[in-house]
């Protein structure tokens, strides 16, 4: 029996929400008396890899990396490793590679699943209980699963990592991908050729909406994004309109984020923006109308104008980002 | 080409979410249901384009009881050809995958599309299981898709950027903003939609993988703390001492 983690590398690094999602699995081995192995599919050095032992790690099997997402390559990659291990509990993080896979995965070996989950598991002999936001962020849910298997998908940015010191064993997975489990050609790759933090990893986001007037405005928004190093957002109608591109967009219909601190700037707060930012740990409002619905899900509020309270708010904290160091 | 779109359906977006019976089951009344709009404007839209554009049907699944009809003729109204509803109320993806499956298995889809998630329960899971148990290629959240010569060329989001794959047919698509715009339905949709019949199936039987124990609503904020324009430094040690954000 074992926990398995599903990780990936990519520029020889791994994760930091890997590296969560490995101790998370460490805390339930823990609790089940089993082993914790990771699978890592890419290209992280031996060394690297080895460092997951410090997230709890025991074992990490190595695959080498594909050309690109592939649901099905990847889930029969998987799929050999949770074999040889007889691995009873796969953890995830909430990804794009946990979207593609993991639903396979529950559905191959008829492991109940859950997506997005932010606490550890309460275990009751075979059953799990799990919590997992739902009405997007309106309200959490308990889940129980009770399968032989299960698959549990952990929210980013939500279990602090201690560090335990170990150092892992690794070694190669050893599998071979039938043709037939090849199934997507990747073309091409467009990069935007920032260096912008993705929004979805962001622990730190600042967000503009329409009260900034206008695309020509939103250097204000980025300084103060610069200063704090973190990522900008926007609501929706600011990316439909083209003023920002729509990989901004958080909402409801667009990214759901999980900073610790989420800056909004005219937006009003409506509550299909505040579906997708409700998870939000710290939220700060700044608004020219003091009866603008997003004060009621902020912890800080500056009823005043962007264009004055943005400058002011970035010159503060470079001030205090200097006296810091 | 054959295209069956899956659709759920969602509360409207303003919904007061309200629990009962110990915190067991959602309050449904007062509820508007509306189409969820990943599978409306995304999937829906997108399969009724290239239908236009290249011939073909496009058939819409629900999995769900007798008074998902409303929402089934929304997209009707909309434009899809025929309409089916497997009659059981799914306690989970699992279900709802399995059902979907059993009915599609020996159908010969070119492509069977779903939304990026359901905004109530927001899994994201029941276009994978499909592709798993109908063996079949499964894309998670395109932004776009074409198709020529029996190969779609699909956008997904990666990591600061985008990239274009191409995937065989038949493939099992999950849908997400950009692969389509939202539309309204005209009145010669919402006329035909009365008289098209929609199919009624039998259940598969399939048993739920997870159980719904309770469900919880979020604390209530503590209350906002106001600063002025002129008081940001305050505000930054509050962020750093008291918030421990920065
Ligand atoms: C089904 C559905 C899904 C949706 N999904 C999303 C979604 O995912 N994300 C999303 O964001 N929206 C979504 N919306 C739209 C949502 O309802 C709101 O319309 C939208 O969030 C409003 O954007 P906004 O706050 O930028 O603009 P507005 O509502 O126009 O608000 C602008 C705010 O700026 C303030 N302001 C103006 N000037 C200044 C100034 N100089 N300084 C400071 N403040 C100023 C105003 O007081 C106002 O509060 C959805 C709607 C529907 C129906
Ligand atoms: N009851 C249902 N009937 C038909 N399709 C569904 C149903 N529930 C979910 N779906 C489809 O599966 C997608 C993902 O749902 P979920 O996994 O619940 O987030 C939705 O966007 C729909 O396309």
């Amino acid at each position: 029996m074992s926990v398995l983690i599903y990780t990936e590398s990519a520029a020889g690094k791994i994760k930091k929400a890997s590296i969560e999602a490995v101790f998370y699995g460490s805390k339930i081995a823990a609790q089940l008396n089993t082993q914790v192995v990771v699978l890592n599919i890419g290209d992280a050095s031996n060394d690297e890899l080895a460092t997951l032992g410090n997230a709890g790690a025991s074992k990490v099997l190595k695959y080498a990396a594909l050309t690109t997402l592939d649901s099905k390559a990847q889930s029969k990659i998987a799929g050999a490793a949770i074999e040889q291990e007889q691995a009873t509990v796969i953890i995830f993080t909430n990804d794009l590679v946990a979207k593609a896979i993991a639903p396979r995965l529950s559905a191959r070996y008829s492991a109940g699943m859950v997506t997005n989950v932010t606490t550890y598991p309460v275990i009751n002999g075979a059953s799990f209980v799990v919590r997992k936001p739902v009405f997007s962020g309106k309200a959490f849910v308990d889940y129980e699963l009770s399968s032989d298997k299960k698959i549990i998908v952990i929210s980013p940015n939500s279990f602090p990592v201690e560090k335990s010191g170990n150092v892992a064993t690794v070694s190669d997975l050893s599998y071979t991908l039938a043709p037939s489990d090849v199934t997507i050609t990747l073309k091409e790759v467009k990069k935007d050729n920032t260096d912008h933090i993705p929004l979805p990893e962001a622990e730190l986001v600042v967000s503009g909406g329409r009260g900034l007037k206008g695309p020509e405005n939103w250097g204000i928004v980025e300084d103060l994004a610069k200063a704090l190093g973190a990522a900008t957002a926007c609501s929706r109608p600011v990316s439909d309109i083209g003023w920002r591109p729509h990989h901004e967009h958080v909402g409801q219909t667009g990214i759901a984020v999980k900073p610790n601190l989420y800056i909004a700037a005219g937006i009003s707060g409506a509550i299909q923006h505040l579906a997708g930012v409700n998870q939000s740990k710290t939220i700060v409002v700044i608004n020219t109308d003091k009866e603008a619905p997003f004060f009621k899900a902020a912890d800080y509020g500056i009823v005043g104008d962007v264009f004055e309270v943005l400058p002011k708010l970035t010159a503060a904290v470079a001030k205090f980002k200097a006296n810091a160091n | 080409m054959k295209i069956l779109v899956c659709i759920s359906k969602a509360p409207d977006t303003t919904t007061k979410v309200l629990f009962k019976d110990a915190n067991t089951a959602f309050v449904e009344e007062n509820v508007t249901w509306i189409l969820n709009p990943y599978d409306e404007w995304y999937a829906l839209v997108r399969a009724l384009e290239l239908k236009e554009a290249q011939g073909g049907n496009v058939t819409v699944l629900n999995v769900g009881a007798a008074d998902n009809e409303a929402i089934i003729r929304k997209a009707f109204a909309l434009g899809a050809d025929d309409a089916v509803r497997i009659d059981v109320e799914p306690t989970d993806a699992f279900v709802t995958a399995s059902n979907i499956a059993s009915y599609a298995k020996d159908k010969n889809y070119d492509l069977i599309l779903f939304g990026k998630e359901t905004i109530n329960y927001n899994g994201g899971e029941v276009g994978g299981m499909v592709a798993e148990l109908l063996d079949l290629t499964y894309v998670s959240m395109a932004s776009k898709l074409d198709i020529a010569g029996g190969v779609a060329t699909m956008e997904r989001d990666i990591t600061n950027g985008v990239e274009i794959i191409e995937a065989k047919l038949p493939l099992v698509i999950s849908a997400q903003k950009g692969m389509a715009e939202q539309r309204i339905p005209n009145m010669r949709g919402i006329m035909a939609a009365r008289s098209k019949t929609i199919e009624t199936v039998a259940a598969n039987g399939a048993s739920a993988l997870s159980v719904t124990k309770q469900f919880e609503l979020p604390a209530e904020k503590s209350g906002c703390k106001y600063y002025t324009a002129d008081q940001m430094d305050e505000l930054v040690q509050a962020l750093h001492a008291e918030a421990k954000v920065i």
